[in-house]
């Protein structure tokens, strides 16, 4: 336990002292959210444009920080070695992964908390009527994601090409499952493909909790598709999952 | 009881056999060096023994632990620099020691283990910030602060200009006088020559040879050789039997009224010795 806390201080203190990498996982998709909430006007799904585009963009959030960000410093990590170094040390390796979600995990609740707090304060977004469910709707995204995260990671070559990779895989799907905006305008096709992504799905739940104020348990098939995706994570990642560089 | 022991090592990648059957031990408190070109097997060697690989065949005992199921217990006893590792860019050299510190039940003085590898001007320096030399000091920083008994050195000093090398020959030395076993890989003789109590010369997944320097370059193998010059031509013996020989020569140029010029007697080099094992004959 006392290993637990101190590698997760030692996360959060690696996340924030990386400028860079921070501000595109944590100020990006807030930017975005003040950004499209400026120009948007009108209604979207019934309801005030900036309440559907937050939602849209706590659903970007989840897929950047725990998709997209943990697959990028992950492999930058072992391509680096870093991960190999820390293997030879007593950190059990159940630990790291638990300190590296947990990390994960509280730079998405305060960004969900941050676009909240400005949609609400300049937007005037409602304060969410089911916050219990909400909770539970930011872990289930930030497991299913990260789980991705962890099986995009282990497939990427080399650490030049992570944020590429990363970022043709996040944005596309961003576009199509309706994280800036409706889908129902686009083609059929790029429909179809939306309809089996997981963010469509975890967008879904915090609309129905967010804009529709149901719990989260009312939306069992959205869980269900959001489970599966989940599951072909975990086994993606504990068949791929390396600790050294791929080169050496 | 030895730091570790060997016993007939065997591992293959496909149908590359990179190590052929190996075995040596090293005592404790004992710098021993695993000598050899690039691919000869030392790094499978030691990552085996730090239990980063599996091996094929053979006994190894690591602190008397099999590092293949070591777990927590032997991490906590040993220290690695890795060939090329990099650490956190972000992270200053007090806080990559204090990080790694916290990984260990009983670390070192994270204050004293930076003063041991000459960081002290640096400790809030962010590891980026750092020349090749001082992050390869950082590797070996991080290494000692959980306080190991067995230190792995896996070419520690490659890439180095001479100064950072004989630098990180000093701080080498230093582990010694702390009691702890060192094993420490390079292709560099002068290196080996230097820092290692005992050296085993490795080729093509074998030991060739296994001695202490001296043992290596004065063996039934490492003839002496003179060199003289006669009739404008260069001369060079080579002799197991050095007084003979050169008694016979200078008796015999005394007797015809010839000088010997330019006679030199010289000892191979352990670099001699390396070669003529490391090459194909």
């Amino acid at each position: 336990m006392r290993l637990y806390w101190h590698q997760l201080a030692s996360e959060q203190r690696l996340f924030w002292r990386a400028r860079e990498a921070a501000f595109f996982v944590f100020i990006f998709p807030v930017l975005l959210f003040l950004l499209l909430a400026s120009v948007y006007t009108g209604t979207i799904y019934g309801v005030p444009a900036p309440r559907a585009l937050l939602a849209g963009l706590i659903g970007y959030g989840a897929a950047n920080t725990a998709f997209a960000g943990l697959a990028i410093t992950l492999v930058i990590r072992r391509e680096s070695a870093v991960l190999k170094r820390l293997r030879s040390t007593p950190l059990p390796a159940p630990v790291f992964v638990a300190a590296l979600l947990t990390s994960t995990l509280i730079v998405f609740a305060a960004q969900t908390v941050a676009l909240f707090g400005l949609g609400i304060a300049f937007f005037h977004c409602p304060f969410p009527g089911r916050v219990v469910s909400l909770i539970l709707a930011v872990l289930v995204g930030t497991i299913v994601f990260a789980a991705l995260g962890v099986a995009t990671a282990s497939l990427i070559r080399s650490a030049e090409g992570s944020s590429a990779v990363v970022n043709v895989v996040l944005l596309p799907m961003a576009f199509i499952t309706g994280s800036f905006g409706p889908t129902r305008h686009y083609p059929k096709f790029i429909r179809a493909v939306g309809d089996v992504l997981p963010l469509k799905y975890f967008i879904k739940l915090v609309n129905a909790v967010y804009l529709q104020n149901r719990e989260l348990w009312t939306q069992p098939r959205a869980l269900a598709v959001l489970a599966v995706w989940g599951a072909i994570g975990v086994a993606v990642a504990a068949r791929r999952f390396r600790w050294e560089p791929r080169e050496g | 009881m030895s730091a570790i022991s060997v016993t007939d090592l065997r591992k293959s990648y496909g149908e590359h056999e990179v190590l052929r059957g190996i075995d040596f031990e090293i005592a404790e408190g004992e710098v021993f060096g695993l000598l050899g070109p690039n691919g000869a097997g030392k790094t499978s060697t030691v990552e085996i023994l730090e239990g980063y690989r599996t091996r094929d065949g053979g006994e190894v005992r690591v602190l008397g632990r099999d590092p293949a199921d070591g777990g927590t217990e032997l991490r906590e006893r040993i220290g690695v620099v890795l060939q090329q590792s990099q650490l956190w860019p972000n992270l200053t050299v007090l806080e990559t020691h204090r990080m790694f510190a916290g990984y260990y039940r009983r670390p070192r003085d994270v204050d004293e283990v930076i003063d041991l590898v000459g960081l002290t001007d640096k400790r809030d320096a962010r590891a980026k910030t750092l020349s090749g030399g001082q992050k390869r000091r950082l590797d070996l920083g991080i290494a000692l602060v959980g306080d190991p008994d067995l230190v792995f050195l896996d070419e520690p000093t490659t890439g180095f200009d001479p100064g950072a090398r004989r630098a990180a020959w000093e701080m080498i030395r230093s582990l010694r006088s702390l009691g702890k076993t060192v094993l420490l890989t390079t292709h560099y003789l002068d290196e080996a020559e230097q820092l290692a109590d005992r050296v085993a010369v490795l080729r093509e997944g074998r030991i060739v040879r296994e001695g202490t320097p001296g043992e290596l370059t004065g063996g039934e193998l490492s003839e002496v050789e003179i060199r003289y010059r006669r009739d404008g031509e260069d001369i060079a013996v080579r002799t197991a039997d050095p007084t003979r020989t050169l008694h016979e020569l200078t008796g015999e140029a005394l007797a015809e009224g010839r000088a010997l010029d330019r006679l030199e007697v010289r000892r191979p080099t352990l670099e001699e010795v390396y070669l003529s094992l490391t090459e194909d004959e």
